[in-house]
């Protein structure tokens, strides 16, 4: 008994069977694109070439930071096969537990199946010798391979800060960057994180073919499909190699920091913060993070841009510009002073000289009691009320930069900090506060903190008789165009007239003769002209800060350098011979002063500053 | 006129289906050619001729596969094949038992005898020896396949040596077996056993991913189903039996919802599912037996069946089945997700195969081949070959050929006047569309991994030359039919 249709279900079953066959190869071979990048991960072993990273340059063509070669030392942990551990260790100049202890860990089952055929770092940055002397056995090793990069080399120490480091990136940073892959390296702080994009050039790759067993095969398309590195671009920066090691020699044993700006353009020339990073320990920085990391300095810190110090009396001619401006002060008004300024029953103090002084003798002895009547003049005018006065002189203060960030490219600055009335408002009550209550921020103590980047712009403001540039560490090059924002002109709220009208105090108190009182007659360098300002802030973590700003020459200023220096004392002890030694440096090429550099360079507060 | 199995005769030419022998050639050459690429060492590049490499061996086999196809065509009277089926069948069985305890070992299982430099395993041959017998079994004039002794016969024909080979372990090659269901079904086995059959592989799975609550629950509605539309009583399957089975259906979840120490969670679905189960196969054998409904009483069986699946695959699953099994089994239901172990291989095969594209990349052009991601790639993985460097193209004419060669020779059995011919016909049919089916299948990950080549391409001398016996004995049998017309 047979069905005659059978055999034509049977054909109709056969055309489904294959029909389902022929519709799944349909999905995965030409609907699924999926299993072609399979294929391609899969078949083809991609080794990247690591582009040498641009060179950072000072202002004068000096190499800040450059190149050389090291080696990654390869491991396929799925190739490997046993071999003479001992042997390796000893090519390597290491221990063999370390690499039997890497080995272990790579061959437990859970490892062995995430690791998979993936080939890892096992060793990085072994220097050139040891990695030669690894390829000479090399072929002992199988599963091994070393690979070449390059890694920074600083001729200079000179601006360990400046520069900041790079490293390998880990996988935050990765998500941040998805450009980046496990194992590319990357600027993380200073220069080479805000110039990453110009330094790092563009990663190469060769392509191979592999096989399961990842061994690696024939070259992919003899060669065509690879993409040789692009060499990153080259950055010329603002600062003078030579002012900065100098800077930093000077700030050596000293914690503060010392900031170097060109008045014309605006271009940072040195920028110290110390204690700072060595540049030896920036090439490596991984295995000297934990040091950097637990040093009490915190020498990761770059205080320069992010410190928010009370400026002291430098801050007096920022009153004293205001003064001038809102028409409250005369040059020629003089105001007593007995021991202070007196108040009720309090007395701001000040110390002794001679009284009254006028405007330019007050700047040039850095009387308290001066700025207070200027800056309560200022506040109580008779014309609004202490919170709208305090409002404008606000928006003066702002307009000189501080409060907020300059807007450097410097990746990590900060703004400081500056009252607001509504900040007064909040603590005292609304119109239960007066100039009296804040009289401190006459004489820049109090709810207030500026940067030294701040004070070295401010410097270099009164330097150009008005405006400054945005401080800037890189230089207009070629490779490597600056923003618009660096070439223009940024005038504050006072009257250019004004500041012609503080520069002879500031010169005289650097200038004057001995026993005239001028505050800072220790930074005086016969013909250079200094005009500074000393400042001695008072602050709750031990003594004093000494700070001095000071530009010269007088005319046409070539340099303005603010020093700020924890816990030195008076401004005229540490900051003011340091900033005039770096002056001097800057336009002479050395100085006529070798006791007082001597002083310095082995001056050591570090005792004074209480460990963070 | 010569006598039968005559040497050479005047109308050879014309007798022999050159169909067939076409696609035996194309599909022959086309593995070759393939068995070079997937051994295809750019940088290494040796001839394909070239001894070391398995095309150069495939080509002997290929050589002496074409004169096996002679041999048989010309030089043996095709009478004999007839005649020694029984001799064949019994010599056959006593080897695969005998290989079990003389035969080499490889991965697990004792499948192969090795002598010298030639390897062979018993396992081959006895898919045409089995194909050989039944034919002489079937064919006979008065076989009637329901007759008690006739079927039973039949089913230990086919089920001797699969169990012989599941015992050698090579439970692949046991399961190419099941081909011979399509010969039963053209001799006149009810579609309901192959309707069964399939669910039973339903509530196999059913029970693995999901759980035998779930299996039970479909073999039981499907059972209704079939009931309700055989005696056309639609609606009370759609007034009881549909919303029985929707609240069956969401009770474990409803039963998950309930608070620990509830009353209510002493009753588990399960028992219920199996009142159900129970009220319906009662009510079915009362209703059968009184108006003598065989449907009825078979749908009884087919209940306790599926409850005796969703009660024994779990046992069989964890205790009888092994490591590897298991996991290529749940690799392919998805259970698993392993692509490091057992699922590497599909893993790595469908990435080849999907890497070809429409065109694919080009003969010796392939890199997932040629790089040995694929394992096995000559002989069980030959297909990714085909798939990686003739692409959607090249699977599509393969899968032609083979359908081609398949449907010529259910045609020509059909039109067989021999009964031996045309059950012959239709076993190596089915044996060579499982094989196809299975192993093309497995490459792209809708089958499990089962160590069965694809017939004429693999490399292999063994089973090149168990096909072509195959198909050169069914092109002779044909031959020897001409003479009728």
């Amino acid at each position: 008994m047979t069905d005659s249709k059978r055999h034509i279900r049977m054909l109709v079953g056969l055309v489904i069977a294959f029909g389902i066959l022929a519709g799944r190869l349909f999905y995965i071979q030409i609907v699924d694109e999926g299993y072609k990048t399979d294929a391609m991960n899969n078949s083809m072993v991609h080794i990247p070439l690591y582009p040498q990273r641009g060179i950072i340059y000072d202002r004068n063509g000096n190499i800040l930071a450059g190149n050389k070669t090291c080696y990654d030392l390869l491991c396929t942990p799925a190739a490997v096969e046993a071999f003479d551990t001992v042997g390796l260790a000893r090519v390597l100049g290491m221990e063999p537990d370390v690499i039997k202890e890497k080995m272990a860990a790579w061959s437990t089952r859970s490892a062995r199946r995430k690791i998979g055929f993936r080939t890892l770092v096992m060793f990085s940055k072994l220097p050139a010798e040891t990695y030669l002397r690894f390829e000479e056995v090399a072929y002992r090793f199988p599963g091994f391979r070393g690979q070449a990069r390059s890694q920074r080399d600083y001729p200079f120490n000179a601006g360990g800060n400046l520069l900041g480091y790079v490293s390998e990136v880990d996988p935050p940073y990765i998500k941040a960057h998805p450009e980046y892959k496990s194992g590319d390296y990357a600027g993380k702080t200073g220069i080479e994180a805000t110039c990453e994009e110009i330094l790092r050039g563009e990663k190469g790759e060769e392509i191979y073919y592999r096989d399961s067993r990842n061994r690696i095969g024939a070259h992919y398309k003899d060669g065509e499909a690879d993409k040789p590195a692009v060499p990153g671009k080259d950055i010329t920066t603002t600062i003078d190699a030579d002012l900065q090691h100098y800077g930093q020699n000077l700030m050596k044993n000293k914690v503060g920091s010392l900031v170097a700006i060109e008045p014309a353009t605006g271009e940072i020339l040195t920028l110290v913060s110390s204690p700072g990073i060595d540049v030896d320990y920036l090439a490596d920085i991984g295995s000297h993070y934990k040091e950097i990391a637990s040093n009490p300095y915190k020498p990761m810190f770059n205080r320069a841009v992010q410190a928010s110090y009370p400026p002291g009396s430098v801050f007096k001619l920022v009153n004293c510009l205001i003064g001038l401006q809102e028409g409250v002060l005369q040059p020629w008004m003089k105001y007593p002073c007995t021991k202070g300024y007196h108040f009720g029953k309090n007395t701001l103090g000040c110390h002794v000289h001679r009284s009254p002084l006028d405007m330019e003798e007050a700047i040039m002895m850095s009387c308290n009691a001066y700025f207070c009547y200027v800056f309560k003049n200022v506040l109580e005018n008779g014309k609004e009320s202490v919170s709208e006065a305090f409002t404008r002189w606000d928006e003066y203060v702002a307009a000189f930069g501080f409060g907020s960030r300059l807007g450097s490219d410097f990746p990590s600055e900060l703004g400081g900090f500056i009252p607001k009335a509504s900040y007064y408002d909040r603590f005292y009550g609304k119109n239960a506060w007066k100039a009296h209550t804040i009289i401190s921020l006459s004489i820049g103590q109090g709810e207030i903190g500026c940067t030294p980047l701040h004070l070295a712009n401010f410097c270099a403001t009164i330097a150009n008789r008005g405006f400054y540039y945005t401080p800037h560490i890189v230089k207009d090059s070629e490779n490597v165009r600056i923003e618009d924002k660096y070439r223009e002109r940024h005038y504050t709220k006072v009257d250019t007239a004004h500041f012609a009208q503080i520069v002879p105090g500031m010169y005289r108190a650097v200038n004057a003769p001995w026993g005239a009182g001028g505050t800072a007659a220790i930074a005086a360098v016969s013909g250079l002209d200094i005009c500074g300002k000393t400042g001695t802030a008072q602050n709750p973590h031990g003594d004093d800060h000494s700070v001095f700003i000071c530009f010269a020459p007088k005319d046409h200023p070539k340099i303005a350098v603010a020093a700020y220096i924890e816990n030195g004392g008076f401004g005229a002890t540490w900051a003011a011979p340091i900033a005039s030694l770096l002056v001097e440096r800057y336009l002479c090429g050395q100085t006529q002063r070798p006791w007082l550099e001597q002083r310095i360079l082995e001056g050591n507060l570090l005792d004074k500053v209480p460990a963070k | 006129m010569t006598g039968r199995g005559g040497i050479l005769e005047r109308n050879f030419w014309s007798t022999v289906d050159w169909w067939l022998v076409g696609l035996y050639l194309l599909l022959v050459i086309s593995g070759w050619l393939n068995i070079y690429a997937s051994e295809y060492d750019p940088e290494n590049a040796r001839s394909i001729f070239s001894w070391s490499m398995r095309s150069g061996k495939q080509l002997l086999w290929i050589a002496t596969s074409i004169g096996l196809g002679a041999l048989i065509l010309l030089a043996i009277p095709v009478r004999f094949w007839e005649a020694v089926a029984p001799i064949a069948y019994t010599v056959v069985c006593v080897l695969l038992v005998a290989v079990i305890f003389l035969g080499t070992s490889t991965k697990g299982s004792h499948s192969w005898f090795v002598l010298g430099p030639v390897s062979f395993q018993p396992a081959e041959l006895s898919k045409l020896t089995t194909s050989l017998i039944l034919a002489r079994w079937m064919g006979r004039y008065n076989f009637r396949l329901y007759r008690r002794r006739d079927f039973w016969m039949t089913v230990a024909f086919i089920l001797v040596p699969m169990l012989i080979i599941v015992a050698e372990n090579e439970t692949g090659s046991a399961l190419v077996y099941l081909s011979f269901l399509f010969v039963l079904y053209r001799e006149g086995l009810s579609g309901w056993w192959l309707f069964v059959l399939f669910m039973v592989i339903v509530v196999f799975i059913l029970t693995l991913v999901f759980s035998p609550y779930a299996a039970l629950w479909t073999a039981w509605l499907v059972t209704v189903i079939c009931m309700a539309a055989s005696a056309g009583r639609i609606r009370p399957l759609l007034c009881i039996g549909l919303p029985i089975a929707a609240v069956l259906a969401v009770l474990p979840y409803l039963w998950g919802l309930l608070p620990e120490g509830n009353i209510l969670r002493a009753i588990h679905p399960s028992w219920l599912l199996l009142g159900v189960v129970g009220v319906c196969a009662v009510y079915y054998l009362i209703r059968g037996l009184r108006e003598g409904n065989m449907y009825r009483l078979l749908s009884v069986l087919a209940l306790l069946l599926a409850l005796g699946i969703t009660k024994a695959v779990p046992i069989v699953f964890n205790n009888v089945l092994q490591e590897h099994q298991r996991t290529r089994i749940e690799v392919l239901l998805g259970m698993k997700e392993d692509l490091a172990g057992a699922g590497y291989n599909v893993h790595q095969s469908m990435i080849a195969i999907g890497s070809g594209g429409l065109t694919g990349k080009g003969y010796l052009e392939g890199t997932q081949s040629a790089y040995g991601f694929v394992p096995e790639q000559s002989t069980d993985f030959i297909f990714c070959t085909i798939g990686e460097e003739w692409g959607f193209v090249g699977c599509l004419l393969t899968l032609i050929l083979y359908g081609f060669l398949i449907a010529r020779i259910v045609m020509r059995s059909e039109d067989a006047r021999e009964p031996f011919t045309r059950i012959y016909g239709y076993c190596i049919a089915g044996i060579l569309f499982l094989h196809v089916l299975i192993n093309v299948g497995m490459t792209i990950g809708l089958m499990p991994v089962i160590g069965i080549p694809l017939p004429l391409i693999s490399y292999g001398g063994s089973s090149l030359w168990a096909f072509t016996a195959m198909i050169f004995i069914f092109i002779a049998l044909c031959r020897n039919e001409k003479k009728y017309f």
